[in-house]
């Protein structure tokens, strides 16, 4: 039986705290479109995405009205193309990412995911091709995200993959330099990749997945916030409690949107990604979350603690209102998309080094985070090594997005426009060189799994 | 199918007239009705029930309240119940 408060609880939620479902990614197989020449398997990607996904836009805005719920972006993974395309006989993958960015403009989505090598161990050839060919891919197409995966638990750190795709980020950033780089913000660089990821850029139709599946990544920051303001002086065991029950109530709406999704196109359900997904709209914000719980700014001494306990308690509410959950499930805290981060980042609050630590206890990393244009490769190198070795160690996902405008200096903002949002250049204050370790290549051997101190 | 209808904005005469001629023409049944007016503000929730056999698709319904809400200065939602149902029950 459901009251009035309920009713009312649910409409202000949507309206006043911005909850929305944050996407629906159908992912999509490409293992059978491999095919010796290039123009023709281009041809079998494009016919694939568009008949599989042609209704997947529609489905959604009919789930979107029916329930009264935003659902803000539909997407699409595949096959990692490193894999798909490893039987062309070619040099570049940029026809194959063109192909990509056309289905996908053609179906109506918002962004495609699936650029993507996993070379945690080693590369193939498919692998060095694709890897070659992000820098120019990324400039020549609109909506097409792209991935790495150098490191994991289980196999370690590939340094030479580490060393290269300093250098690939700052190209990037060279060939997109009249558009602030914005290449570089479809690109993210892993350690622990999940297959069933449906947030970009770092999404890809796992190879271990089905055929097609449909996923579900919630959101939900500002419903948390509300929650906690009516908590000033609660102690954290009511504090956790409040955001494991509103996590429930967020993720039961993202499953009803992915059962209906899944029923309407008939496509299997795959999971629900419990993530607090930030936005740049104000109230919006998971910095706003933290400083809800008594930081006076995000980045303040207790950040770390506070992000955990978010993170941990969304998890555990919302693991009981979904049957399957998977995909990067946590807290993000992308700075550009992120209001309070922003705000933070501008007065001081907030560095890099912090953010730093607080990817060992969230849900990605590194991420969104706009940098002076004359870093070298060698420093984006090393922040990528750091941030792999976390996630190795720890059994985790983590990430790195970084950005560096050319052009740009500490005290400038980088607007990327629209859910990717603006950022001030972050400084790095550390100017020591990593030129001679990242130099060094070869791999990080996977890492003792006891004795865990 | 059950409806949830909430309908919020400045009171004024025929607010419940225009939406029960509306869902009546339309088959669609009222089942409650939760209404009050706050420091001049009409709010209404009401729950309803699409009649088996109906032909109306909840699309244009919410369009035709939509438009209706538009020309009454009224923010009219209807919605499908099955979202409040997950949300608050186990």
């Amino acid at each position: 039986m459901i009251t009035l408060d309920n009713i009312l609880e649910t409409n202000r939620m949507i309206t006043e705290d911005n909850l929305d479902v944050r996407t629906i990614t159908m992912g999509i197989s490409l293992r059978d479109c491999a095919h010796p020449n290039i123009t023709q398997f281009c041809n079998n990607v494009y016919d694939k995405i568009t008949t599989s996904a042609e209704f997947l836009v529609k489905t959604g805005e009919d789930i979107e009205n029916q329930y009264g719920i935003p659902i803000i972006n539909k997407r699409i993974s595949v096959t990692p193309i490193a894999i798909a395309a490893e039987a062309c006989k070619t040099d570049s993958y940029v026809p194959v990412a063109e192909a990509m960015d056309k289905a996908a403009k053609e179906v109506g989505v918002n962004f495609i995911g699936g650029f993507s090598a996993l070379v945690e161990k080693g590369f193939t050839h498919g692998d060095k091709i694709l890897i070659d060919s992000i820098p120019q891919a990324l400039t020549s197409t609109d909506i097409v995200c792209s991935s790495v995966n150098l490191g994991s638990t289980k196999a370690g750190i590939n340094m030479d993959c580490v060393r290269q795709m300093g250098e690939v980020i700052k190209r990037t950033a060279e060939l997109t330099r009249d558009r602030d780089a914005i290449g570089c913000a479809k690109l993210v660089v892993f350690s622990n990749a999940p297959g069933d990821n449906p947030f970009m850029a770092g999404a890809f139709h796992g190879v271990s997945e089905a055929e097609k599946v449909v996923s579900v990544g919630v959101s939900g920051p500002g419903v948390v916030k509300h929650a906690l303001a009516d908590l000033k002086s609660a102690d954290f065991s009511e504090v956790a409690e409040t955001i494991k029950k509103t996590a429930f109530k967020i993720t039961r709406v993202g499953q009803l949107v992915a059962r209906e999704a899944s029923k309407r196109l008939g496509v299997p359900f795959g999971i629900i990604d419990l993530s607090l997904a930030p936005t740049p709209a104000v109230g919006d914000s998971v910095a706003n979350v933290l400083e809800e719980m008594g930081l006076e700014r995000c980045g303040a001494p207790g950040t770390t603690a506070a992000l955990a306990l978010l993170n941990d308690a969304v998890k555990k509410g919302g693991l009981m209102a979904s049957s399957h959950v998977g995909g990067l499930s946590g807290a993000f805290i992308p700075v550009s998309e992120d209001q309070g981060m922003i705000e933070a980042v501008e007065c001081g609050a907030l560095s890099i080094e912090k953010l730093e630590a607080m990817t060992c206890v969230c849900s990605v990393g590194l991420d969104m985070i706009a940098v002076e244009g004359d870093t070298s490769a060698a420093t984006i190198s090393g922040i990528i090594a750091d941030e792999a070795a976390i996630g190795m160690i720890n059994n985790k996902t983590t990430a790195v997005r970084i950005i560096p405008v050319p052009g740009k200096k500490v005290g400038d903002v980088v607007e990327f426009g629209g859910l990717l949002g603006h950022c001030p250049i972050v400084p790095i204050r550390n100017q020591w060189s990593s030129e001679a370790f990242i130099a060094r290549g070869g791999r990080i051997p996977a890492p003792v799994r006891s004795l865990t101190n | 199918m059950k409806l949830v209808v909430t309908i919020v904005g400045k009171d004024q005469v025929g607010i419940i007239a225009m939406i029960s001629n509306i869902l009546a023409k339309n088959n669609v049944n009222i089942l409650s009705v939760n209404q009050n007016i706050m420091d001049g503000y009409f709010n209404m929730v009401m729950m309803a029930q699409v009649v088996d056999g109906s032909k109306i698709k909840l699309g244009e319904l919410q369009q035709m309240l939509k438009d209706k809400g538009a020309e009454m200065n009224l923010d009219i939602k209807i919605q499908n119940q099955e979202i409040f149902n997950v949300m608050h029950n186990i």
